[in-house]
């Protein structure tokens, strides 16, 4: 049995004539993070969303914990423990916290055939698992809509993993907040994984990738360019290999000229 | 010690981060939806206690009036605020009462069907317009703003069309002497609490007509459904999953389709609600009239969606409460009611209904701010 609690193996995906994904292959311990790399149009969404089981591979396979699996719907993936949490993060602003941790799943209570939502017992949930992140809420009966971009990452993730997660895809967590929130939602995504969750981080932003990865895959236009160890590679040269890096040799060089044209 | 290093000592010693205040419990209260429509009702009351207090507007007798005129708009008023909730507008709710109306009418006079049954077939056609405004709704994407006015022309029309045809005239008279043993009509049809009102009565504690009997007889059955709407509603909306499932439908739909709520039934359902509400309005009132007019319900829907906002509803969906939206029936109920009991020219009533609701909807923006951007 392998030791790895998920594999891609070969990876293709087709949009008619346009090649989505090309052999790409990424494999997962438990408690690793590994990042996805790679610019605006490397395939990143179609990686997301095979491995959230909304678009099935055309060539390739998945394998969790030794198995081969196939997700038929994003619900199949669900119950074999990916839990994606997308950029958009599925919360309601106006509803709160507790409302929102269990929407869809909210926890029941009485007769048969006369079951009532379970409001108290939520409530305590929500909190609780906030309070584990380090988030006070100070009512989970609070609108999500006033709690901070980083906070709102943290209660999805932190639902994620309540609901049994134990590969955690995240879309770009980090994209939308500043310094100091993301470095909170980083935080807890590295204490999440030193639960023993496998975790994968995909993001642009190398400079938020490299300080919590293990490991480092990059993807250009569909392509896998490879993974890497932390310890095989500089922050500097994995900018350089996401299709930015020659681009910003570039520009610099571009720039470097308009400045000199403008002192003459 | 400097201000900055003080106030970062501060942070570390009390745990808390330095930039929240306390939040009170009236600043909680404040962030209610019903707020809004609660302080206007006790605001009316004070309005006509002053200038109509001794009018006989407060009297057993008129209270009841304008508790019945209160009611029969709140039970529309409640099944359009769940929907608003939910995300979404239903336009025929008006026409939808007409439709209900004939639906009881014309078998029961014209077909000889027993009353029971055709009240019952009114229910069943309500669940059939709710479905098919639903699944248009929920399959096609289009706004149900546009949909449900659709089906306002088409109902009413129909209604029209198809009395005509089969009466030959627009109103179908009748029904008073059917009700008598129908084995559900009562449901529709009697006062309850009769005792209460006879024993207040002999204490000569409210006024008597001629004859000795109270002029209040009982409750009217409007008021009966009106409060169990409103308990019925207000338990879906905040103690079940299904109620849930509302708000987020309504808040979020792709969200709320992502983590795995079946948005389209649950407005399906919706939908289906109002359409049912109208059919209880409309058959509480045939009843009493003991007629159908084909343009029974005409612009009720607009009453409706106005006593929702009053009472907080969002019109973008996803923020409201029951309770708000009877207390806006309430409003809308009293107001047309005392209006006849002051010097006021009762012209002045739709002025003060648009107003009302243009105050509602600038307040109910206000505290969209407040419960979603205060940091």
């Amino acid at each position: 049995m392998s030791e790895n609690l998920i594999e891609f193996n070969n990876i293709s995906k087709f949009f008619g004539k346009v090649i989505a994904l090309k052999d790409v292959t990424m494999k997962l311990k438990k408690g690793e993070i590994m990042c996805l790399l790679g610019d605006n149009g490397a395939g990143k969404s179609t990686l997301i969303k095979t491995l959230a089981g909304v678009h099935k591979p055309d060539e390739g396979e998945i394998v969790i914990e030794g198995k081969k699996t196939v997700f038929d719907s994003p619900k199949d993936a669900l119950d074999m423990g990916i839990g994606t949490v997308y950029q958009d993060l599925a919360l309601v602003p106006l509803m709160s916290v507790t409302r929102n941790f269990f929407m869809g799943r909210e926890p029941l209570k009485g007769l048969p055939f006369l079951k009532t939502f379970d409001i108290e017992k939520a409530n305590q949930i929500a909190a609780e698992r906030m309070g584990q992140i380090g988030i006070d809420v100070r009512d989970p009966s609070q609108a999500v809509g006033t709690m901070s971009g980083g906070e709102r990452q943290c209660l999805a993730i932190s639902r994620a993993i309540y609901f049994g997660a134990k590969v955690l895809v995240l879309d770009e967590p980090t994209s939308a907040l500043g310094v100091h929130q993301a470095s909170m939602v980083l935080k807890y995504i590295v204490k999440a994984a030193s639960q023993g969750l496998a975790v994968i981080l995909i993001t642009h932003n190398v400079h938020h990738a490299y300080p919590v990865g293990n490991s480092f895959t990059v993807l250009n236009r569909g392509k896998s360019l490879g993974t890497f160890n932390k310890k095989d590679i500089s922050r500097e040269e994995l900018l350089g290999m996401m299709a930015g890096g020659e681009e910003l040799d570039k520009l610099e060089v571009e720039l470097k000229e308009m400045d000199r044209l403008s002192k003459n | 010690m400097s201000d900055k290093a003080k106030s970062i000592a501060s942070k570390k010693t009390s745990g808390q981060d330095e930039r929240l205040k306390e939040v009170s419990k009236l600043r909680l209260l404040l962030n209610r939806p019903e707020l809004g429509a609660v302080g206007g009702a006790i605001l009316v009351f004070i309005f006509f206690g002053i200038v109509a207090g001794d009018t006989g507007m407060f009297s057993a007798y008129g209270t009841l009036n304008f508790l019945d005129v209160s009611a029969n708009l709140g039970i529309i008023a409640i099944a359009a605020a769940m929907l608003m909730i939910g995300g979404e507008f239903d336009l025929s709710i008006g026409s939808m009462i007409g439709f209900a109306g004939i639906c009881i009418a014309i078998p029961a006079i014209y077909w000889g069907w027993p009353l029971w049954v055709s009240i019952i077939f009114a229910f069943a056609m309500a669940v059939l317009v709710g479905y098919f405004n639903g699944i248009l709704v929920v399959r096609t994407g289009l706004p149900s703003f546009i949909v449900t006015l659709a089906m306002l022309f088409i109902l009413r029309g129909a209604t029209l069309a198809i009395t005509r045809l089969i009466t030959g005239r627009t109103q179908v008279p009748g029904l008073r002497v059917l009700i008598e043993n129908d084995p559900i009509a009562w449901m529709f049809a009697t006062d309850t609490f009769k005792w209460l009102f006879t024993w207040l009565g002999s204490m000569n504690l409210i006024a008597l007509r001629t004859d000795g009997t109270p002029l209040a007889t009982g409750i009217p059955p409007s008021v009966i459904w009106f409060i169990a709407a409103t308990l019925f509603a207000t338990w879906i909306l905040m103690k079940t999953r299904y109620g849930n499932w509302i708000f987020a439908s309504g808040g979020d739909k792709n969200g709320a389709t992502n983590v795995g709520v079946p948005v389209g039934r649950v407005k399906i359902s919706l939908f289906i609600g109002t359409a049912v509400a109208a059919t209880i309005f409309a058959t509480i009132q045939v009843l009493d009239a003991g007629s159908a007019d084909t343009m029974r319900g005409n612009l009720k829907e607009l009453e409706a969606i106005a006593a929702a906002v009053v009472g907080g509803c969002l019109l973008t969906g996803g923020y409201g409460s029951a309770i708000g939206a009877a207390f806006g029936a309430l409003i809308f109920g009293t107001v047309s009611m005392g209006i006849f009991y002051t010097d006021v020219d009762t012209d002045w009533f739709k002025v003060f209904l648009g107003a009302m609701m243009l105050i509602a909807v600038v307040f109910n923006n206000y505290i969209r701010k407040r419960v979603t951007e205060t940091k």
